[in-house]
């Protein structure tokens, strides 16, 4: 069977073959446990996550000890909003966040609601950007944290970090931002940005899975965090656990490709994304979802509107693509983010997303566009919707029955 | 989610795609389902004098599982009469289809499209509308 073509970018990124070959030495002759302090093991393994930490921290612009190593940006979500939660809880119970952040910020959240905190989901715009005077219209003396996403991981859209976090440090509150999709695609400096915590993961620019950082700032303001993992008091006392050390110098490695290759990587995968969806575009009744100007370069969120996004996929086997459909997910609502966006159900049950990435070539972008193309059309003449609408009947005059 | 090779046949090749002309009285027609459910069927039937399904023709706007239920429906009525079509039952079109638990509600749909084109024709031809048993969804 043909590999279909991989336009999922956003879900995970395939390894770099330079990371793997980083990587392999510490499966084997470099086994050692980075804890051993007291023999030659020991010191190389540490020494690998030593240099780790400096490949991770050159890349957002922070030094070697504000770097948290996890086993990924859920758990580093996980240990940033309840850490600081149970370590800040003197001074406030309050947390403002937004219903477009991913369910691992979101799901910790109503985790903390039931343990007495109070938290503020702040709306979006039609674009997907949350309101700053809404944010800032949300602070009071007791919030103690703003958690605001980087960038979506849907529709790719990059919040105005720079300005949440000044509106969060008005208030005495911290920042913290989940940036798994953003670091490594775009520059993120935590010092021009503001950010005082920050998680992210390997496995989304081109890393091994099952490992992650958190940042924790240590200077102005000392950020602390309580465990949420007890145990041998490694990473300084905030994340027990024997450290992962080929997934960390994995992580490393991939944070220094990114580094060099950034600049050049986002000019093309931004002139491959932009040419995708305006051809897309050019299609009858399809939408472009979220805001264009301020966004990822590798991400595509577009509606075909009358056909259904599971059907399309299925048409489009050739792409590995993902849809905000329904039927994709377990609970069989549309996805929360477009919804969110006020696309109607319809609109967001049509949705596919494209993610590119390192290794997508233009040949896999002219073929998409043919296969999307031939899909949409292909199910348009099986869609009762579409013949209506080709019709001229008005269908939010029709009466459905809602099943 | 893995298809059944029946759904990805009848996906491929749908069956009787198409419109019959919803004005004449031997086609009924059943509209089911709603778009911000993420599943419209469309089924038409056409039907002699002496009540035999001569032709059937769906449009869908759902997922591989509702096109291939609604597919197989029209597949199946073609014909048959009016009461071996109300016999039709959603489990059938699961059995055939080899339908995962989550897609049972296209074959419900499905069925009520069958019932719903049926008793279209039967208003329209002066006869009483069927009470349909509210389906389990």
């Amino acid at each position: 069977m043909k590999q279909p073509i991989y336009l999922d970018n956003n879900a995970t990124t395939p390894l770099d073959p330079r990371v793997l070959e980083a990587m392999l030495p510490y499966f084997t002759e470099k086994f050692g446990n980075a804890a051993s302090r007291n023999h030659a093991f020991g010191w190389v393994a540490e020494e690998g996550v030593d240099y780790a930490r400096e490949q991770v921290a050159k890349l957002i612009g922070c030094t070697e000890k504000e770097v948290i190593f996890t086993s990924g940006a859920t758990e580093a979500d996980n240990l940033a909003i309840k850490g600081v939660f149970e370590m800040y809880k003197e001074k406030g119970n309050h947390i403002i966040t937004a219903v477009t952040e991913h369910k691992a910020v979101l799901d910790t959240c109503k985790h903390l609601e039931k343990n007495g905190a109070r938290v503020t989901y702040l709306g979006v715009k039609e674009d997907g950007l949350i309101d700053l005077a809404e944010l800032e219209a949300a602070m009071t003396p007791e919030t103690i944290l703003v958690s605001i996403m980087y960038g979506n991981n849907e529709i790719g859209v990059i919040q105005p970090v720079k300005e949440i976090s000044a509106i969060a440090h008005k208030f005495g509150a911290l920042f913290m931002t989940d940036a798994t999709q953003a670091v490594g695609k775009i520059p993120v400096d935590v010092n021009a940005d503001g950010i005082d915590l920050m998680a992210f993961s390997a496995h989304k620019m081109y890393g091994p899975k099952g490992v992650g950082a958190l940042y924790v700032r240590r200077k102005n303001p000392r950020v602390k965090v309580t465990s949420q993992m007890d145990g041998g008091g490694h990473e300084r006392g905030m994340r027990s656990g024997t450290l992962n050390v080929p997934g960390i110098v994995g992580l490393g490695k991939a944070c220094e490709l990114c580094r060099l290759e950034m600049e050049s990587e986002a000019i093309r995968l931004s002139g491959m994304r932009d040419r995708l969806e305006s051809t897309l575009n050019k299609m009858e009744e399809s939408y472009v979802n979220g805001n264009t100007q301020h966004r990822l370069p590798h991400v595509a969120n577009i509606s075909f509107k009358y056909v259904e996004g599971e059907g399309l996929m299925m048409a489009m086997s050739d792409l590995a693509v993902s849809s905000g459909s329904a039927c994709t997910s377990a609970s069989l609502e549309p996805s929360y983010v477009l919804k969110s966006l006020g696309l109607s159900d319809d609109l967001a049950h049509s949705s596919i997303r494209y993610g590119l990435g390192r290794f997508t070539t233009e040949e896999e972008i002219d073929q998409a566009i043919a296969v999307t193309e031939k899909a949409v059309n292909h199910l348009r003449e099986l869609s009762p919707l579409w013949e209506m609408f080709k019709e001229g009947i008005d269908l939010s005059k029709i009466e459905w029955a809602e099943h | 989610m893995a298809y059944s090779e029946k759904v990805i046949d009848h996906y491929n090749n749908p069956r009787n795609v198409g419109t019959l002309n919803k004005d004449s009285k031997f086609v009924g027609t059943g509209l089911v389902g709603a778009p911000e459910c993420g599943d419209v069927m469309r089924l038409q039937i056409e039907v002699s004098e002496d009540n035999v399904i001569t032709d059937a023709k769906f449009k869908t706007f759902g997922c591989g599982s509702a096109i291939a239920s609604s597919s197989l429906a029209t597949e199946w009525l073609k014909g048959k009469t009016i009461d071996e079509a109300l016999s039709i039952d959603n489990m059938d079109i699961v059995e055939e289809l080899a339908l995962p638990p989550v897609k049972i509600h296209c074959s419900v749909l499905a069925e009520d499209a069958i019932k719903s084109a049926i008793n279209d024709y039967r208003v329209k031809n002066g006869l009483e509308a069927i009470v349909l048993e509210k389906s389990h969804h």
